[in-house]
């Protein structure tokens, strides 16, 4: 067992909500519920029942040493509550989990960042926070100025640093831990896409040094390209775990059965439907690779807000982008409301190749994101009568690209001259 | 870097509220450095966009002594153990200023804290027990107005001086012990915040602050004795001001420290794993 790093048996952790809560939210309501406990012993029907939740319930896992899990599930699924459980922060109801070697945890950039300090002064009370020692820090000092990218700015308040500087500082400080097992959540989420960047390849090398790590994330991407494994949460319980691929997808299918993956609401614009049709009008259900296939995407506009931009991305089963096209690659001018409309467009035949795809809708305006939906649906592609199909009736790949071929003699030889 | 072989490597286990002593008192230990920052970082913010600034660790004191001298002194001429009034009452006004701001600042930690607490494990009890030393160094600061003030009356201090670390130490542990209770109650009942000041108005009241613990008749020097500011604040005007002092008061208040800090503890722990479900 010298191998194992974290081993989980049947872990819950029960939420008390509602009634109950709200019963002793003050040391009046207390006293009061106590003076009333002995007569409603006695009423028929005894205590009110207090509601509670299983955020997590009978989960049990083994991580071995060196293993970089990722760990996915919708909101709610009991990602973050596993995390805190794993680096103390809230203690489980039941079940016990052994930790082999020290944790790191980064749940948050920055945690404990005081406005009014300065970056210096920071970065000595966030790593401190962390579980580093003084003298650790004051070694590593000048890396996670570097990595921070603030040098100048190192003596001022950190309220009067942008949003990037601060999430960087706040990495850069918790990228100096060296934990046998580091725990992250969801902290790609913020950041620019240099930033996102960065700190991917940063946790590349932790997963690559031989640390146990365990990932949270929205990101497939991120998780595809950082973890070994996966294990896939619903609604607090483990419902799979396995090789990262094959888990992401069964993850996606999931997702993509019960609503979005992600969405992001403004109200500015919304998108009402997304559907497949062929170029009738007809709903399309399982395409053939020889369908045109025409997305249609029904959305309204409240207030007059302009889109500048409607996009498609065509994602596989495991969350790959495999193309993504907008109005704008084709000259199309948008609406600028109020009002209901439709877009459509058009996947040319012979595109999609046989297999399952995700459909990600997003409307922007000027670069922002006004809606979102990823997936807004899923489908399957077959092969119909396609004549890509001819021969063995198999292809790798997910996209045809026509590609003009010639074949050309160099020397043609009379027939039967090999024999 | 390289990793540990496996036998060295710490074994944790994460079950429901199991938790020793000696393990969160070696956590506490090792997170000291912790504890300096969390202290540091309450005095650098403390008087940051203040106009007045540390002049402020002076001037509260200071003023207490002004009108407790006023009305005590002057009006009621309330008896200060032939020691001037103004210099009698400020030996007691600084360790009382230092443990109301402790206990007010300490009770509100967990609280103000809250967001760190869901986001980083490090042992809880740093938050109030950093939140309680904080306000020692406003009580560095006044107890150098309270040198000036002896001089100023030519009062030299006898060889009792040398008690004086324990019962600021004293002062510090029955600050620590109040906080303990209140900084866990208050994350679960909002109420504490409203009962706090309340009970710190009336403690000043049962602690010798503007008179003399000797008003207090003799039998009855013992069930005063049961709180123990009484007895840092006569403590700290015997190691000065060469008065009686706490005298017998001094065993029972540290028996009642040691006792509260115990239960106090044992209290915090116990609710240390839900403080963040209760947020």
């Amino acid at each position: 067992m010298a191998d194992i790093a974290i081993k989980i048996s049947g872990l819950g952790k029960r939420y008390t909500i509602g009634a109950r809560e709200q019963e002793y939210d003050t040391l009046r309501d207390r006293i009061a519920a106590a003076a009333a406990r002995p007569f409603r012993r006695m009423a028929p029907g005894g205590f009110a029942a207090s509601k509670t939740i299983w955020a997590l319930k009978g989960l049990s896992h083994e991580i071995r040493r060196g293993e970089v899990v990722g760990v996915i599930g919708g909101n709610g699924a009991g990602k973050s509550t596993l995390l805190k459980i794993l680096s103390r922060i809230t203690e489980p109801t039941e079940g016990e989990v052994e930790i082999h070697g020290r944790v790191g945890a980064l749940l948050e950039v920055g945690t404990g960042f005081h406005p009014d300090l300065t970056g210096r002064e920071n970065i000595f009370l966030n790593g401190a926070i962390l579980g580093m020692r003084k003298a650790e820090i004051a070694r590593k000092f000048d890396e996670i100025v570097r990595f921070a990218e603030i040098d100048e700015f190192i003596d001022t308040p950190v309220r009067h640093y942008s949003s990037g500087m601060y999430v960087r500082l706040g990495f850069a400080v918790a990228a100096q831990m060296e934990p046998e097992i580091l725990i992250v959540d969801e902290v790609l989420a913020v950041g620019d896409v240099h930033f996102q960047r960065k700190c991917l390849g940063k946790l590349d090398d932790v997963a690559r040094s031989g640390r146990t790590v365990l990932f949270v994330s929205h990101n497939m991407a991120a998780i595809q390209r950082l973890c070994t494994s996966a294990m896939l949460l619903e609604r607090g319980q483990l419902v799979r775990t396995g090789d990262v691929r094959s888990t992401v997808a069964a993850y996606l299918s999931g997702e993509a059965r019960d609503g979005y993956l992600a969405a992001v609401r403004t109200g500015k614009a919304q998108i009402l439907s997304a559907d497949l049709e062929d170029e009738a009008g007809r709903p399309l259900e399982t395409p053939n690779c020889t369908d045109p296939i025409v997305c249609r995407i029904y959305f309204t506009l409240p207030h007059r807000s302009p889109v500048t931009r409607i996009g498609i991305g065509v994602l596989s089963s495991d969350g790959v982008h495999i193309f993504t096209t907008n109005t704008a690659d084709a000259g199309q001018s948008c609406p600028s409301g109020p009002g209901e409309f439709d877009a459509r467009v058009t996947i040319p035949p012979n595109t999609l190749l046989v297999g399952d795809f995700h459909l990600t809708v997003c409307l922007w305006n000027a670069g922002a994101i006004l809606d979102l939906q990823e997936p807004a649906l899923s489908f399957s592609v077959d092969a119909g009568a396609s004549r890509l199909y001819g021969e063995g009736g198999r292809r790798k790949g997910y996209v045809h690209v026509d590609c003009p071929w010639s074949v050309t003699p160099r020397v043609e030889l009379p027939a039967g001259v090999i024999e | 870097m390289s990793t540990a072989p496996p036998s060295a490597l710490p074994v944790t286990h994460i079950r429901p509220g199991t938790r020793a002593v000696r393990f969160t008192l070696n956590e506490v230990w090792h997170a000291r450095e912790l504890l300096y920052f969390l202290v540091m970082r309450d005095i650098k913010v403390r008087y940051k966009q203040t106009v007045l600034g540390v002049a402020w660790s002076v001037l509260q004191p200071f003023l207490t002594m002004v009108v407790f001298t006023i009305f005590f002194g002057r009006l009621a001429k309330m008896p200060s153990d032939g020691v001037p009034y103004p210099l009698f009452s400020l030996a007691a006004v600084v360790p009382w200023t230092y443990f109301a701001a402790a206990a007010a600042n300490g009770s509100s930690s967990l609280v103000g804290n809250q967001h760190l607490l869901a986001k980083v494990y490090f042992p809880r009890v740093l938050v109030p027990l950093a939140a309680v030393l904080m306000p020692a160094v406003d009580m560095v600061v006044a107890f150098g107005m309270l040198i000036v003030l002896m001089a100023w009356y030519h009062v030299t201090p006898t060889s009792a001086i040398v008690t004086l670390p324990l019962f600021a130490a004293l002062g510090v542990l029955t600050a620590f012990a109040v906080t303990l209770w209140t900084s866990a109650l208050s994350v679960r009942y909002r109420d504490a915040r409203y009962v706090l000041p309340f009970l710190i108005q009336i403690w000043l009241f049962v602690t010798p602050v503007a008179y003399p613990a000797s008003m207090v008749p003799e039998r009855w020097r013992l069930l005063y004795a049961l709180n123990p500011m009484a007895t840092v604040v006569e403590g700290f005007r015997g190691a000065l001001l060469g008065t009686p002092g706490a005298g017998s008061m001094t065993g029972v208040a540290v028996v009642v420290v040691i006792v509260w800090l115990a239960a106090g503890l044992a209290y915090f722990r116990s609710v240390e794993g839900s403080i963040v479900d209760l947020a």
